[in-house]
């Protein structure tokens, strides 16, 4: 049971270069906050400050209150994952899983030890591999194993640096609930490395972006898809990524590549005085005109555009729309794309539609979206416009108030459990 | 591979196996030749003969083999587990630690490795007298060291560079300090390295002449290599080739012991499933 407190906390290497920047988080008990970021964003390094592994240049780091910026990681009780998980290979998977306790002189008694291991064991389904060289496991199982260590001492937190990201696309969606699950169960406050956005999207109670050392927006998960503070974020969240269009601004309509569009009068009040934005559109919020209910289809607007190449998936379909790209805010694109790890490729947009349209490769096609689910961003400072704060602090309370209940829940169902047990 | 390539290779490695062990076979046969059939001019015996064994281990040769032998595993077995226990600390500094001078230390290190023993020989010989160490046992030691440290920090520094420093960090994060992180996770880890730079420190040591002969000159601390340019025939006119080819050869066998003894610890990827490769 702990919160950990990240004040102002800044890491800069021996040529001066901010690794980390000015970065505060407050990490409730029971919490489990994800950081995420492209490679070099120094999430890493955060959660190695953290746990004590890299030194704090500047900044407090608060656990339950206490500072522990000078601390050896020893003494701070953490218990880490790590990203190649770093078994000990001369040890049984036992007495990997064993390590923590037996360092700790006397602490436990051997016939303590055996339960714990065996409930840690348990719990990760390691029961016939207890005597097996961590050599002799398959990465998931290694992964389990590096869990097990993890979750058999009483740490206040525990970390994860990157767990899943050495196994394959099967075995990873199966750890990552049961990461989930074990979370839950525990009520242990948990901080998760990844730049793995699907990651941070389902496991998290709230999600650190980071970019270049500087934390981005640190929010619930749907906060971030709905209410992103600015293009990096709303480009970083979401698969496949958010569409970026130039739009200029022309009276209460706005002109994008494919034609214009008109805006509410709120969304005009928004812009009035800018001649350029940056619209922003998710895939998903396209649809295909045609197989649209024609309800539907009158609450927003149709565009017409050529399809050069189709990804049909079974249950949905990826449609890609080149388009010229407006000089003006070009530039801004391409940072943003670099910045995303991306390769520059084309400027196109990708449109997620029914698995039932009938739009293939090379066809003109009408695609509607409802202009209300639009984000405008600021070309010059990438800023969201269209970001309504009284929602994201409702979605915030929304969030907080369902990860209790979850909370709650789990610890229920422990504790009648565990009154059967003892019936039993 | 194709059959013929594969004959090919099997000639050529027997080829290889000829010429390393032709010399071993010679001196095995020599010293099981009996004093008059040396000169015989063949190569195998014409009766087997354990005459030099006698004259070395029970004989007249006994008074200068015998503690000759006792010496040198002495002196060798001690300045090989020294060197080993120093190479060690100094070696995941080494390999582990920032500090000023770590270049340095590896120079200085290689560069002792390099220098030519037979310079050193006679001021330490004067320097030995002056103090005392001359003909104990410390007074060999101490040389063999400087000859054992450099290459064995070298060795054991490259052992330690392999392990993943995940381990150690995992293992202080799990609540160990640094020196129970070493000892429990590092030192195990490296123990195959540990085996191999003791091997290579122990052949060293026990192959040296130089300091052998020039700092000693009783039985107090003679080694065998010395002792063994000392064996005298059983008049002037005869050379002693017998009785050395069969100290050689009892030399020898500790050292192939030595080798078939840790050859199973001197596994490579001991650290297999440490990480995910």
């Amino acid at each position: 049971m702990s919160e950990i407190k990240l004040q102002n906390i800044v890491k800069k290497y021996g040529d001066g270069f901010p690794a980390v920047n000015d970065v505060s988080i407050d990490i409730r008990d029971g919490e489990f906050i994800i950081l995420v970021g492209p490679s070099g964003c120094g999430k890493s390094t955060l959660l190695r400050m953290v746990v004590g592994l890299e030194d704090i240049t500047s900044g407090e780091l608060l656990i339950n209150g206490q500072r522990v910026n000078d601390k050896a990681p020893r003494d701070r009780n953490l218990a880490m994952v790590f990203q190649n998980y770093a078994l000990y290979p001369h040890l049984s998977v036992f007495e990997n899983i064993a390590f923590p306790l037996r360092l700790t002189k006397g602490k436990f008694s051997d016939a303590e030890i055996d339960e714990r291991v065996n409930r840690a064991a348990d719990l990760l389904e390691l029961r016939e591999h207890l005597q097996r060289k961590p050599a002799n496991l398959s990465g998931g199982q290694r992964q389990r194993v590096a869990m097990g260590r993890a979750l058999v001492r009483d740490a206040d937190a525990f970390l994860f640096d990157e767990p899943l990201s050495n196994l394959d696309a099967k075995l990873r969606g199966q750890m990552r609930t049961e990461i989930a699950r074990i979370q839950r169960r525990l009520g242990t406050t948990t901080i998760y490395v990844t730049h793995d956005q699907t990651e941070a999207m389902t496991l998290g109670d709230r999600v650190a972006v980071l970019k270049k050392g500087v934390l981005q927006q640190c929010a619930s998960p749907r906060e971030l898809y709905e209410q992103p503070v600015n293009l990096f974020v709303a480009g970083f969240i979401g698969s496949p990524p958010m569409n970026f269009l130039p739009a200029r601004v022309d009276g209460d309509r706005l002109s994008l590549p494919f034609g214009s569009i008109p805006m509410t009068p709120d969304l005009a009040k928004l812009v009035a005085g800018k001649e350029l934005v940056i619209a922003g559109f998710r895939p998903e919020h396209f649809e295909d005109a045609s197989v649209l209910e024609p309800h539907r289809r009158d609450a927003g607007v149709v565009i017409e555009v050529d399809v050069d190449v189709t990804e049909w998936l079974g249950n949905e379909l990826y449609a890609y729309v080149p388009y010229e790209p407006d000089a003006a805010v070009a530039k801004q694109l391409e940072e943003l794309d670099r910045d995303l790890d991306g390769e520059g490729m084309r400027t196109q947009i990708v449109v997620a539609l029914d698995a039932k349209s009938r739009i293939r490769d090379g066809d003109r096609a009408q695609l509607w979206f409802d202009p209300a689910r639009l984000h405008l961003f600021d070309p010059e400072t990438g800023t969201t416009i269209t970001r309504d704060e009284d929602e994201a602090r409702r979605i915030d309370t929304e969030n907080e108030e369902l990860r209790k209940q979850a909370l709650e829940r789990a610890r229920l169902s422990d504790e009648r459990a565990r009154e059967k047990a003892a019936a039993v | 591979m194709s059959r013929k390539e594969r004959n090919l290779w099997i000639l050529g490695g027997i080829g290889i196996v000829v010429y390393a062990l032709f010399p071993v076979a010679w001196i095995v046969s020599l010293s099981l030749k009996a004093p008059a059939d040396i000169a015989n001019q063949q190569f195998l015996p014409t009766t087997l003969s354990w005459t030099n064994y006698e004259l070395i281990l029970t004989g007249s040769a006994s008074d200068l083999f015998l503690p000759a032998l006792r010496n040198s595993f002495g002196i060798c077995l001690i300045a090989t587990a020294i060197s080993c226990v120093l190479a060690m600390f100094a070696a995941y500094a080494i390999a582990r630690l920032d500090f000023p001078g770590k270049k340095v230390i590896l120079s200085t290190a290689l560069g002792v490795a390099i220098f030519p023993v037979i310079s050193i020989v006679t001021p330490l010989f004067n320097l030995w007298r002056q103090i005392g160490l001359y003909d104990t046992w410390p007074g060999l030691i101490i040389p063999y060291l400087s000859l054992t440290l450099p290459i064995s920090i070298w060795t054991l520094s490259a052992f330690f560079r392999e392990i993943p420093w995940e381990m150690e960090q995992a293992a202080q994060v799990d609540g160990a300090t640094s020196w129970q992180a070493f000892r429990k996770v590092i030192v195990p880890l490296a123990a195959p390295g540990v085996f191999t730079t003791a091997i290579i420190a122990f052949f060293i040591a026990w192959n040296d002449f130089v300091y052998g002969i020039s700092l000693t000159s009783t039985e107090a601390s003679r080694p065998v290599p010395a002792a063994l340019g000392l064996f005298s025939g059983a008049s002037q006119f005869e050379a002693p080739n017998g009785p050395i080819a069969a100290a050689a050869v009892i030399v020898t066998i500790p050292v192939v012991v030595l080798v078939l003894l840790f050859q199973r610890r001197i596994v490579a990827g001991l650290t297999n499933g440490a990480v995910k490769g």
